[in-house]
Formats: structure tokens, sequence, C-alpha cells
């Protein structure tokens, strides 16, 4: 009876402090987020006082001005909405194309230096994007891609092309080489086996290589804030600069346009969760 | 007329050969199944006439087209995986179609096919289903109806049975039998399992390490093997071997210990003095009273029984002969103690006689 009690409070010790861990984890990752949110909808004031006040007051202060004209502290919103939309898609489906098509002939084929261009392309994955960023910024300046939608969508499909090899590669390794097999005895070429059997079933592990190429093309700043100049190709990254002046940083500004940036992202993960979960366990059994 | 050929067929991978030069023919509606231990390359001759496999050397015709530089779907061919391959996006009734769908039939023709194959499989109730929600049997039966809704020149099988229990393989080892004698169609059929390959064929082609040992039907192969591989490997239990020394007034004396007639098919192909393997199948060493009484040549022989294993009608005993383990079949079991000593009787003209050296059968 008595041990069996002590058995229950150290389960039930256990047990709390795994909670307290998983709270306390949770919370670093998402406490700056919140922050943001919550600091959007407070004036500036409240912002920077000091010590802080600890009951918010409510405004939409930050959202007007960023939607109203230049002079009041606005921003062309929607044409970097746009600038990251037509950069992000464009460069996502560019990487997931040719992506896939490596990752296929990495998982299907045998070719000499297989190896090789598989540790070659993770290598490129270790140097840090900003190294490239000078040698980028004169080879572009040179042949007239700074400032244009097509220079950074090139960079992006650069930047992501060897993470959804990587990715997709696992996928397709998970798939059953019968699969295509038996497609091509039915009757498909190779290319018909592919699109109708191979890719249907490794759509989870695409739509998570998806996600990940369009969440890193969306979010990237260091780059992009070299390669783009003007209105007509800044991202929203890029835009949040547009905050800092001389001498202050419109903090509320900032946050309410990151919000804007932060729920695209957000509702195209929620949205595509169960693909991306499947997607990444399916794949992740690789050895 | 849908005769396959095989003329020399070779596959190498790099610098190693897996078949050498096989020569084959595979006659119209044959059930013809390639059997041998894994790695013996029979998966890899079916998968070059499947056109999965480029060949390296020699020549495959189908019907009386050269088929070595067509694409699979050009061959007029179905597969049946191990795996099944179902396509598990689609349903039972797309899975089937699908061939017909690729080749861009009409609707009306599509539904008519699949619910023909379905009936034949019986899987009427399964057509909307995903392949996940299967079980292994009905997984297989699909796999058979897409192979069937193609309305193939040959069926091709890769080991398509090895996935189910033996309850089961039991039951679709028969399904399988009964398809071909209603669709009538080549079927070439690829197992490790030499029971289906007695039970299921017309012509089995014994295989070994990219060769062909031995072409014939189920009882030539046990009744003729024409050496110990194919003596060991067809028939359960398999064949047993004693090493045996001839001498020259008729007999074979088996590990120095016990004599033996010369069986009469051996007699003129051994000379004295030579090392050679004596063979026997338990069928043919039975307990006296409890033997189908054969006429011909009959040895004496007494041996302890070391161990038994009742399979109900029949009891297989583990003898020593010569000192070697050598099993028996007991028709009309009664119990037998370890240890006892029985007399047999040994059926000689069902006795075989191989070459020690290369283990080849010595026979008229």
């Amino acid at each position: 009876m008595n041990r069996n009690q002590t058995h229950r409070s150290r389960r039930w010790i256990l047990k709390s402090l795994h909670l307290l861990g998983l709270f306390l984890i949770m919370a670093v990752i998402c406490i700056p987020g919140l922050w943001i949110v919550l600091n959007s909808f407070r004036p500036t004031v409240e912002i920077m006082a000091k010590p802080p006040v600890w009951t918010p007051t409510f405004t939409l202060d930050h959202y007007r001005a960023m939607f109203g004209g230049a002079g009041e502290g606005g921003v062309p919103v929607f044409q970097y909405f746009r600038n990251s939309l037509i950069v992000s898609v464009a460069s996502t489906v560019i990487a997931i194309l040719i992506g896939m098509g490596g990752g296929y002939a990495f998982a299907r084929y045998r070719f000499r230096f297989k190896n090789g261009y598989f540790v070659g392309l993770m290598l490129f994955r270790a140097v840090p994007g900003v190294a490239l960023s000078l040698p980028l910024f004169i080879v572009f300046a040179l042949v007239g891609l700074i400032d244009t939608h097509i220079g950074l969508i090139l960079v992006y499909v650069a930047m992501n092309v060897p993470f959804t090899i990587w990715l997709t590669d696992g996928f397709f390794r998970q798939i059953p080489k019968e699969f295509h097999e038996a497609a091509e005895i039915d009757g498909c070429t190779r290319w018909q086996a592919f699109w109708k059997v191979e890719f249907p079933v490794a759509r989870s592990g695409v739509a998570a290589a998806a996600i990940f190429a369009f969440l890193t093309s969306w979010n990237e700043f260091a780059l992009a804030s070299q390669l783009t100049r003007s209105v007509g190709s800044k991202t929203m990254p890029v835009g949040l600069l547009d905050f800092t002046a001389e001498f202050t940083i419109n903090w509320g500004g900032m946050c309410a346009l990151a919000v804007l940036m932060i729920l695209p992202a957000l509702i195209l993960t929620f949205l595509v969760q169960k693909h991306l979960i499947a997607g990444l366990t399916f794949g992740g059994v690789k050895g | 007329m849908t005769e396959v050929t095989l003329n020399r067929v070779v596959k190498r991978y790099g610098k190693h050969e897996a078949v050498h030069g096989v020569d084959l023919k595979i006659h119209d509606g044959e059930f013809l199944v390639l059997v041998g231990p894994s790695g013996c390359g029979k998966s890899t001759t079916l998968r070059m006439i499947a056109g999965l496999e480029d060949i390296s050397d020699g020549e495959i015709s189908i019907g009386n087209r050269i088929v070595n530089e067509l694409p699979p779907r050009e061959r007029n061919i179905s597969m049946v995986f191990q795996n099944y391959a179902l396509y598990p996006h689609m349903t039972v009734c797309e899975n089937l179609g699908f061939t017909l769908r690729i080749a861009k039939q009409p609707e009306a023709e599509i539904e008519k096919a699949v619910k023909k194959a379905a009936g034949i499989l019986g899987l009427d109730g399964l057509l909307e289903r995903k392949p996940s929600e299967l079980s292994g049997g009905e997984r297989q039966r699909v796999a058979m109806g897409r192979a069937i809704v193609r309305r193939p020149d040959v069926f091709l099988f890769d080991e398509p049975l090895s996935n189910l229990d033996a309850k089961l393989r039991t039951q679709m080892r028969v399904e399988i039998k009964k398809l071909h004698h209603r669709v009538g169609n080549t079927i070439i059929y690829v197992t490790h399992d030499q029971v289906e390959a007695m039970t299921l064929a017309d012509r089995i082609v014994l295989m070994r390490d990219g060769h062909i040992v031995q072409v014939g039907t189920p009882m030539e192969l046990f009744n003729n093997p024409v050496n110990t591989f194919s003596a060991t490997f067809i028939g359960s239990p398999p064949m047993n071997l004693i090493d045996g020394v001839v001498t020259d007034v008729g007999t074979i004396i088996l590990r120095n210990s016990l004599t033996v007639p010369i069986p009469a098919v051996a007699r003129k192909q051994v000379v004295s003095g030579q090392q050679v393997q004596f063979g026997f199948r338990a069928d043919n060493l039975m307990p006296i009273g409890h033997a189908v009484e054969e006429p011909g040549e009959l040895a004496n022989l007494e041996l302890p029984v070391s161990l038994t294993e009742p399979l109900g009608t029949e009891t297989l005993l583990f003898a020593e002969l010569a000192g070697q383990e050598v099993q028996a079949k007991m028709l009309n079991p009664r119990p037998v103690q370890p240890g006892e000593t029985i007399a047999f009787h040994l059926v000689l003209n069902k006795c075989h006689v191989f070459d020690a050296g290369n283990g080849k059968a010595l026979r008229d």
C-alpha cells in the first residue's frame, strides 16, 4: 500500500517535471513571437516604457499608419507582399521541380560519382549565405540582376535545391521500385509512371519539401537586403528596415509588418500540417 | 500462339555475370516455374523477360517478336510482384482499370473489363477500397486481377505467394492454378519454394548460380534428378545421400560399413572403385509392414531410429544408416520409441547413384 503510494507520487512528480520542461522550451520558442504580436497592438510609448507597463492598451495605430500614406510612417505593404509572394512562390516551384528531379535521380539511378555529387550538394549548404553576398552582388551587378525578381528567385532556387534534393531523395527511397515497374508493365512510359504513380505516392514528402523551401525564401533577409534596392523588388523582411530611421526605430510598425509576414506562413503551414508530419516521418525513416 | 524463347540469355552486372547463357523455350499456354535457391538468377531471368532488366547478351522473343529492345509496356505482358505493388493512392477499381486507362480505352470498356476480372477473382465487394484496407490474400487477388485486365500474352509471377502465411499460400496456389485453367495463357512463375513448383508447374526449370540445372515435368525432376543438387532441392524431405565406393562384385559399400547392390539403372555407368553418392528418398525407405509394397528389388535393413516426426497419415523417422542420419517414411504409423531398432525395406530400383566428384547422376 505504502509502496504503491510512493510509486504513484513519484510518477506524479516526474510527469509535472516533464510538463514544466515542455512549457519552458515552448516558452522560449513562442514568447518572442507573442511579444511581436502584442507589441504590434500597443502604442510606441508603452513599448519603450521603463519600467514596463503591465496592463497594455489596445491600439490599431501601427496598422493604420503602415497602410497609410508614405509621409505618415506608411510603407508600401502590398508591394512588398507581392514581391515576397512572387519571389517565394516562383523560387519554390522551380526548386521543387529541380530538386524533385535530382532527388529522384539519386534515389533510383546509379551513375558515376553519385556519392561525390551528393556530398558536394550537402557541402554547398554548409557555406553561409552571407559569405556569398559580395560575389553575388558583383556578378549580379555585372549582368544587371540587382533589384529584380529574377535575381532573387535565382538565389533562392540555388539555396533550396540541395535541401529539396536531400529531402525528396529520402522520400523516393521509401517507395518500392516495384511501383514504377508495375506501372511500366501496365503500359506507362517511365515519365508517366513517375507522374501517375510515384509522384502521387510521394506527395506528402514533396509537400513537406515545398513548405521548407517556401519558408526559407519567405523569411530570407541577408541576401535580399543586398540584392534588392527599390519598392519594385524589396521583399517583406527587407521592408522591415523601412521602419528604421537615422535615430529612431519604429518598433510598433515593425512588429505590425512582421505580423503580416508571419500570418501567410502560419496559415500555409497549418493547411498542410497533416502532409508535413506524414511527409517528415515518412522520409525520416531513411537510414 | 505465344511462345517465349530465350536464346543464350546473359545478364552481367559490371564484371559479375549473374545469368550465364540461359536457353529456354516456353510453349504456348504452358505453366513454367523457375525455381532455385536465392541468388540463382531466376528473378533476374524473369525481369529480363519483363523488360525490367537489360539483356546483356543473347535474345528473348515473345510470340514472333524479338523483344530485347522493347520497353515493358510494348511486350504485352503482365506481372504480379512479391509485394503486389498495388498503387496505394488508387482504389481497387482504379488499380484494376489503370492499364486500360493508360491505353485510353473507353470508360464503358474499362468498367466491363474491371467487372469481369473482379468477378473471376471474387473482388466485387472490394472495388471501392484502398489497398491499405485489404488483407494480404485480397491484395494478392487484386494484383492478379490487375494482371488479367490487361489481357496479356504472358503472365509473369515473381514469388507472388512469399508474403502470405502458410494456409493462405496453399489456398492462393489453388486459385492460381484455377486461373491458369480458366485463361489458358502462358505463365512464367518464379519461386524458391519447391512445393509451389511441384504443385503448379507443367514444367519446372531448376536453376543454380545462373545456370539451368534441369528442365522437366515435376515428376521427371522428382524421379530422375540429374545431379545431387536437383535430388536434394526437389522433394520434401530432401533425398538421402550417403557416400559409398563401388566394388567389383556389383555392390556399393556405404561408408565402409554397409553393402547394398548397385541399382539396375546405374550398373553400366559405374566402374569398380569409383567414389559415389548413393541416394534414395524417404518414400523408398519404409518400415516393413508400414509401406506400400512395390514390386522390384528390395534390400532389407535394420536401423535404429533416433527421432520421429508424426505428420498424421505418415510419420517421418530419422534413422541411422552407416553412421549417417537418413529419413524414412512410415505409413499407417504406430508409436515408435527413440532408440528402437526397426526393420526397413529399401526399394532398390528407386535408388540413385551420383558421381561423388561432380554430383552427376549415373543412370542409363
